[in-house]
């Protein structure tokens, strides 16, 4: 393999790499903003020029040496990109030479020259590529002193994008993304000059399913979504790590979160899963329910009023549990969910099987062909199937299965329905009306849905970004989700993502009074209906749930959250030896803390 | 440990130890400073004009075209007491974004003018305001309504920024 030295680091490169992919996968930077590992190479914004240099040769091919026995370097004439330079055995890089410097500073000084100074009102201040080249890469004074050339602000490019095109610094990213990974060819520059501007094609708009990652992928502020726009300034927000349930691929997410309220959805690299992207479906649709229409604390449903009325804790888990005495084991039905994290379907199983010893065990599957194509999205919708069917969510010999539900419960063979974070009422008129017909319905929900009008008793659970678990996604990959919304059991201190403000704020500052709901996880309520029952589960956090499955499923053997962390997610049976992360971690620009 | 040696009282002259000279001399100040003209100011009837350097309660400045503030969100960021809240919107005018809510509790300012510093628009200065009287906390909480203020009556401010900035 070739060696070439970067700033005096000895680097092997395989061949056929470039020198900035050589310096990324070493873990050194070299400042580029059209480079994008996952898009072609279009070497235009030139701003990772470097100098490189070959050892000397002589007439006869040998290589030349100084005085100290090392080859005489020479240096070629221009400075070279970066990113279109393949390495070569004995290749000398400096990216911080004189010369390299000065040219850095007159790229950025050109890029500046024209670009607004929009900084307060743009979305991407605190997490922009060229402010943050600005202070590292510029020589911070402007001797341009005429009036800056204008262009369109503010021109829609579809349902989800504005551009602007002033703050737009022609680095093609957007466009290369359209042609090569969206596959929607409607961008193109136009004008010549510094009248440069990107404009769709006549008749075009720009509204494909992956449309909006190009709102991260852009190096400054010109695209910009019209969901988030303006609602807040990055610094102000926590981001914590999470996965997508919008379907079963699992896209790595990270959930930007102000006042307990999130905000925005973004997508975060992993190289196995969703690589830099995730679909506009999700980054529009996976939060709006986390902040409305809420569950808060355990309901009964009241004899005299019919209608729920909250109770405490103790009292409607006594309620559950008296109810489950009252019928036969046959008599119960549990309504499980592909959206369950790993711990809570195991400990869904674990109770279904030995504490209620039913064998009335199902989920319903959410099948959207419509929705699936060959790049990210799938047709599963459940973002957890592969893993609650590994863990045993699934009706045992004998059982009832969710088609012959509506019918067993209609002839009253069924008597108790016990649903657990489902929504069967808007799946299919029949589970609507066995949910009718049912005697009792137990329900585990974190919004009010169709199915939670017919809920006798109604426990507040957590949705996706309050509670810490595992998916396994459609590849088998088991991957953590982190809470990043505080709720009245764990708030913001015990160990959630903080912004500033969340650190520094008091109790009673305004901007800490985003409403905390009463809920908690799905195994936290089985466990305390279980301990009810007769027996003595004691798990105290989901990592020890997540401990006794790696225990006792084989699959799961050998995985801990500590190693989830470290590999990106592990596939399912390679606890023991997990597939080794890429060596190219590369993150474009993000809020740095 | 008592102190007996080398004490003030050792120390002092006879003269000094009978004390009435010094009762004298004291009075005669007073005396002498009761006909001299007075710097009492009789407050609520006559009140007091700062200079523009005066750092008062910050406003928000309302130009001939409306607000100025970009709801930037910078002196929310370096407010040391954490004072400021600001939420942003879209508007139709040049400037995109206005803020929804702007609020400053008045109990955590401290008038240390950070805000005014920092502000890109010269949107938020601080008045002439000393007189901050609240009845409780909730009304100490100042939003737009009570914060935006006519550039006219800001000018000697504006000036002093202008020159010394």
């Amino acid at each position: 393999m070739p060696v070439i030295t970067i700033d005096g680091q000895r680097l092997e490169v395989p061949a056929g790499k470039t020198i900035i992919e050589a310096a990324y996968e070493n873990g050194l930077q070299i400042p580029h903003f059209c480079w994008h590992p996952a898009l072609s190479v279009a070497g235009n914004c030139r701003m990772c020029l470097v100098e490189v240099g070959m050892p000397k040769r002589r007439p006869d091919g040998s290589i030349e040496l100084d005085d100290t026995g090392q080859p005489v370097i020479s240096f070629l004439p221009k400075l070279q990109i970066a990113c279109a330079t393949p390495v070569a055995d004995g290749m000398v890089v400096r990216t911080t030479s004189e010369r390299a410097v000065r040219a850095q500073e007159a790229v950025m000084e050109f890029l500046l020259i024209n670009h607004p100074l929009d900084c307060p009102i743009c979305d991407e201040a605190g997490q922009c590529k060229l402010q943050e080249y600005a202070f590292r890469y510029s020589r911070g004074v402007s001797r341009f002193d005429e009036e800056k050339v204008h262009k369109p602000k503010r021109v829609i490019w579809g349902p989800t994008i504005v551009f602007d095109a002033e703050r737009c610094i022609l680095c093609s990213r957007c466009i290369r993304f359209a042609n090569e990974i969206a596959r929607q060819p409607v961008l193109t520059f136009v004008e010549r000059n510094d009248h440069v501007t990107i404009e769709l094609y006549p008749g075009t708009e720009f509204d494909n399913p992956y449309s909006m990652n190009v709102i991260e992928l852009c190096p400054v502020g010109a695209l910009t979504s019209r969901d988030f726009r303006f609602r807040a300034r990055v610094w102000e927000m926590s981001f914590t790590d999470s996965i997508c349930p919008g379907c079963a691929r699992g896209c790595n997410i990270r959930i930007g979160v102000r006042n307990n309220e999130i905000l925005r959805l973004e997508p975060r690299r992993n190289l196995s899963v969703n690589q830099y992207w995730m679909c506009d479906q999700g980054r529009l649709t996976q939060y709006g329910f986390v902040n409305y229409n809420r569950v808060d604390g355990p309901h009964l449903r009241s004899a005299v009023t019919g209608k729920l009325e909250p109770v405490s804790w103790e009292a409607a888990y006594d309620a559950v549990a008296a109810a489950l005495r009252r019928y036969k084991p046959e008599e119960i039905a549990i309504i499980g969910s592909g959206r369950l994290t790993n711990e809570d379907a195991y400990a869904l199983v674990k109770f279904a099987r030995t504490v209620l010893k039913t064998p009335n065990l199902d989920f319903p599957r959410r099948d959207d062909p419509d929705f699936g194509d060959d790049f990210l999205r799938c047709a599963d919708r459940n973002p957890n199937t592969t893993g609650v069917l590994e863990l045993g969510l699934k009706p045992s010999a004998g059982g009832v299965g969710l088609e012959e539900l509506p019918e067993k419960v209609h002839y009253g063979a069924i008597r108790l329905l016990y649903i657990v974070e489902e929504d069967p009422a808007a799946l299919s008129p029949q589970l609507r009306q066995a949910l009718e017909e049912a005697e009792m319905v137990i329900m585990h929900a974190s919004n009010y849905t169709e199915s939670t009008r017919y809920a006798h008793i109604l426990l507040a659970t957590t949705t996706y970004a309050e509670l810490e678990g595992t998916y396994t996604n459609i590849q088998r990959r088991v991957q953590l989700l982190r809470p990043a919304v505080a709720t009245k059991e764990r708030e913001r201190y015990q160990g959630l993502q903080m912004s500033r403000w969340d650190k520094l704020g008091a109790w009673n500052d305004r901007w800490t009074h985003g409403p905390r709901r009463d809920c908690r996880q799905t195994w936290q309520h089985l466990q305390a209906i279980a301990r009810l029952l007769g027996t003595l589960w004691k798990w105290r956090r989901s990592e020890e749930v997540f401990l006794e499955i790696a225990r006792e499923v084989p699959s799961f053997a050998g995985m801990t959250y500590q190693l989830l962390d470290a590999y990106q997610g592990v596939v399912l049976g390679k606890g023991r030896n997990p597939d080794p992360v890429p060596a190219l971690q590369y993150e474009s620009h993000v809020l740095k803390p | 440990m008592n102190v007996t040696q080398n004490t003030e009282a050792q120390r002092m002259s006879f003269w000094e130890r009978l004390y009435i000279p010094e009762i004298v001399r004291g009075l005669s100040i007073t005396l002498r400073q009761m006909f001299k003209p007075k710097f009492t100011r009789q407050y609520p009837e006559e009140r007091w004009e700062p200079l523009g350097s005066y750092r008062g309660r910050p406003v928000l400045v309302l130009d001939e075209d409306g607000e100025r503030c970009v709801a930037c969100g910078l002196c929310s960021r370096v407010c040391p007491a954490l004072a400021i809240e600001v939420q942003a919107g879209e508007t139709e005018r040049d400037k995109e974004r206005y803020p929804v809510k702007f609020e400053i509790n008045m109990l955590r300012c401290i008038y240390c003018g950070f805000c005014e510093e920092v502000c890109p628009e010269e949107a938020i200065v601080m008045s002439k305001d000393y007189e901050l009287v609240f009845e409780d906390r909730e009304s100490a909480i100042l939003d737009k309504e009570h914060l935006l203020v006519p550039i006219h009556q800001l000018q000697d401010r504006l000036e002093f920024l202008r020159r010394y900035k």
